[in-house]
């Protein structure tokens, strides 16, 4: 889905697309290979290719074609997702709040969807034609009023919009619908399992059905992104350098914030609060290949994307049969991750 | 090219600029100058858009600046702030292709062959290109702005925009960036505004300075004109003294530091302070002086301690004889960038020194006087060129704050009772036979304390050239007269 854009930069950061996506197929075929029954790459190979682009099914285990696309794929599919949109919106809001520590979570967007899901689970909410759907479905639209109510509040308090205020209206809309969702963890009773397993993440059983809704946000959200990679740059250096440069600012402020909002609301409406793919994946793509978000954005989705579905092969596998938050794992992995690239940074501060 | 017509704007609200006019021509380089506060930023910052106008019009060549698109805007106009900031370590040639945002268009712009070009040549321009691959943060805080300014110059624009460039910077890439800012101006026609907090630098490249005060417009016009003592004192509240600048017809202001006590202690300088020997005769002031002069080392303006007339042989010739003079004063341990030096053939025991009070005005001359080369200055062309040891040497030491108009008033004084006394004397020019007025090499030095009473004048009838002209002439009568009697 990344292909056009792939195109456009071959030319130079060629060798950063090929191990990236040599990495991102790696952890695709390792997270349906392993499990309780393991699977050889080829046949899954065969099996992918089989229902992908029709190609004809020979001597494979018809148990496999089961296991494979009707429960592995789609996991590891809606990790991949999930990731990519994650570490995109991180990317996206780092460069507009010229804040390497911000995450997709910075403004407040994720405890909003927290709020909607935590309350559908609290008060057994259920929508008359969405069913099962319930929960995602009220998450991303409490995810996008979220959104307008902070970008509302922070035109209310400085017209021009500032980061700074943003940010700022981010920690306190994010702090506030945190002690929301305390107040509802603290008021049940034996849904308090539930609760906690949502916020700490997952993405077992969620099948097709969480992956067509989730993707029309990750298209649209992570193409709408990485049009805007000349003002993120541009941005970044801060929003009168973007607006000397030519940059209608406030425009493209508007449209990076909501559309970051939209996929980071996507994102953990599907899977709960996966913290760190959004902070840590692109620190790390932008300690290699540079902060140029023409490829920062397309590099991230893609780590992001192998980096999720990796940490959810850990997340199943480390105790099985029982399964572990992939929050929990993300966080354990990608915390020290992050203190070595700022230890690193650091460093190499101190000897330049 | 920038047409401002009572410009009234700034943030929230109150105006920070209020009811500024003004215009700036194509090509023209234009200083923005005014003291902490007084708008300059608020001002380059409503030209380029970032901040609002409330009243008032601004026109960018034909155009409103309300009427402009951003990247339209980028187009015709560049800016570079005074900090820019960077979260991200971006390569110095990612930060200058920047620039050329405005130019591309389309949802997956396409590098083209003209951007690339403008790019490089910004970076070339700049002195940044050998540094192309080269993270932000691994550079200087000087190189930065230049890269930020190659960033501006990739833009193409038609007006710079500059907020105090030269900040960061070290003396000669000062210079570089705004020679090539003046360059660019004539050359390419590009128009530069520029904040500036220096003063002289402003005086010495921009055209036209603007000059303003609280927000509005105190003085605008050419450096001589907006440049005046008064003003910026009034503007800046300090103390400053304006004067020329020595090579170029642009004025320039020195600040005043404050004086301390020790500093403001009267001084009288005297035959006490004076030694003397067969070598020669040296003053030693325990202060330094201002000092105008015409003699072998330590000549024209300055400020020097020790003073020294040496005595050389008749027949002295040498190549190099400042060099000469100045290894003579290292032997005798003379600090020589402190020291006036003269030489004379004259044997030093005819000298002639005398102190003289008119009016609570003191000044103390050293002359030494000889006339074997004596001309009548109104016949000078029949000599021969040469150089021979001055033969009349005067000192004159005033106790007191002498003006640069006293200085030279100082100068006619004195020369005018040199003559005088040569005329008593009766003097003749051995070649013409005629009065003489003077010898071909004759050196004078007016050295004054600059403390004390003020001292505008030394006009042959002032308090001053009163002294003066009397301590000159009786100096001159005695030194020639023992000369004479010495029979050279």
């Amino acid at each position: 889905m990344l292909k056009p854009s792939i195109q456009m930069f071959l030319r130079n950061k060629f060798s950063a697309y090929v191990v990236v996506a040599v990495f991102l197929m790696l952890a695709v075929f390792t997270g349906i290979s392993i499990g309780t029954i393991y699977i050889p790459f080829k046949d899954i190979a065969v099996l992918l290719s089989h229902h992908l682009f029709g190609t004809a099914l020979q001597g494979i285990d018809p148990s496999f074609d089961n296991i494979v696309w009707k429960i592995r794929f789609p996991r590891v599919l809606l990790a991949g997702l999930v990731g990519a949109s994650l570490a995109v919106a991180g990317a996206a809001f780092q460069g507009l709040l010229r804040n390497p520590l911000a995450d997709p979570y910075t403004l407040g967007v994720s405890s909003g969807a927290s709020v909607g899901a935590v309350m559908v689970l609290f008060f057994n909410i259920y929508l008359p034609f969405f069913g099962g759907f319930t929960l995602p479905i009220v998450s991303i639209a409490a995810a996008i009023v979220t959104i307008f109510i902070v970008v509302i509040f922070t035109r209310l308090i400085d017209r021009s919009m500032k980061v700074e205020t943003i940010i700022l209206t981010g920690i306190i809309f994010s702090s506030f619908l945190g002690s929301v969702i305390s107040l509802m963890i603290a008021l049940t009773g034996e849904e308090l399992r539930q609760i906690i397993g949502w916020l700490l993440g997952s993405v077992s059983m969620r099948g097709w059905d969480y992956i067509q809704l989730i993707f029309p946000f990750f298209l649209v959200g992570t193409f709408v992104l990485i049009v805007q990679a000349a003002e993120l740059n541009a941005m970044s250096f801060g929003e009168e350098k973007a607006q000397h440069l030519g940059v209608n600012v406030r425009q493209k402020k508007m449209i990076i914030l909501i559309t970051g909002s939209m996929l980071t609301g996507a994102a953990v409406a599907v899977s709960g609060t996966i913290g760190f793919v959004g902070l840590v994946i692109p620190h790390f793509i932008r300690l290699l290949w540079g902060p140029d978000h023409r490829h920062l954005l397309p590099l991230s989705a893609l780590a992001g994307a192998g980096f999720l579905i990796l940490a959810d092969l850990v997340s199943r596998t480390i105790i099985s049969p029982a399964e572990l938050p992939i929050g929990v794992i993300t966080s354990i992995i990608g915390a020290p991750v992050f203190a070595v690239i700022l230890l690193r940074k650091r460093w190499k501060g101190r000897t330049t | 090219m920038i047409q401002a017509e009572h410009l009234t704007g700034g943030y929230g609200h109150t105006d920070v600029v209020r009811g500024l006019s003004f215009s700036v021509k194509k090509g023209e380089l234009f200083g923005i100058l005014g003291p902490n506060g007084s708008g300059k930023t608020t001002l380059l910052k409503m030209i380029s858009g970032v901040v609002p106008i409330t009243e008032g019009s601004l026109f960018i060549k034909d155009k409103q600046l309300r009427d402009y698109k951003p990247k339209e805007l980028a187009k015709r106009v560049a800016v570079l702030p005074q900090i820019s900031s960077q979260s991200f370590a971006y390569t110095v040639k990612e930060t200058v292709s920047l620039g050329r945002y405005a130019h591309q268009s389309g949802f997956l712009p396409i590098w083209k062959e003209e951007d690339e070009q403008a790019v490089m040549k910004a970076m070339r321009q700049t002195g940044t290109d050998r540094f192309a691959d080269v993270t932000l943060d691994a550079l200087s805080g000087g190189e930065r702005q230049r890269v930020f300014l190659a960033q501006a110059l990739a833009q193409e624009p038609e007006i710079l925009l500059l907020d105090e460039p030269t900040n960061h910077l070290d003396l000669s890439f000062q210079k570089d960036l705004l020679d090539l800012l003046k360059r660019m101006t004539t050359e390419l026609d590009l128009t530069v505004v520029s904040i500036f907090h220096d003063l002289n630098l402003a005086s010495l490249y921009c055209e036209r300075l603007l000059l303003m005060e609280g927000g509005e417009l105190r003085s605008l016009g050419l450096p001589s004109e907006v440049l005046k003592e008064k003003s910026i004192h009034e503007v800046y509240k300090t103390e400053i003294h304006k004067q020329p600048h020595p090579e170029v017809p642009k004025p320039q202001m020195s600040i005043l530091p404050e004086r301390t006590a020790e500093e403001e202690a009267d001084v009288t300088i005297d035959h006490t302070f004076m030694s003397q020997n067969d070598e020669f005769i040296a003053l030693e002031s325990p202060i330094v002086l201002k000092t105008l002069s015409a003699g072998v080392i330590g000549a024209g303006w300055g400020w020097h301690r020790s003073f020294v007339n040496r005595h050389v042989d008749k027949n002295y010739s040498h190549p190099a004889y400042k060099e000469d003079m100045r290894n003579f004063l290292k032997e005798r341990s003379f600090d020589v960038n402190e020291t006036v030096g003269m030489m004379t053939a004259v044997h030093l025991h005819t000298a002639a020194y005398q102190f003289m009070e008119v009016e609570g005005v003191s000044v103390f001359t050293v002359v030494t006087a000889g006339v074997g080369n004596a001309v009548d200055i109104s016949r000078s062309a029949e000599h021969d060129r040469l150089f021979l040891p001055g033969t009349i040497n005067i000192w004159v030491f005033a106790n007191g704050h002498l003006s640069e108009e006293a200085f030279v008033q100082a100068v006619m004084t004195a020369t005018e009772a040199k003559v005088k006394a040569l005329v008593d004397q009766g003097v003749h020019d051995p070649l013409t036979g005629s009065q003489a007025t003077g010898t071909s090499t004759d050196s004078i030095l007016i050295a004054a304390t600059q403390r004390g009473k003020k001292q505008e004048f030394a006009g042959s009838i002032s308090p001053l050239g009163q002294a003066v002209g009397q301590a000159v002439y009786n100096c001159m009568i005695r030194a020639l007269s023992s000369n004479s009697r010495r029979g050279s």
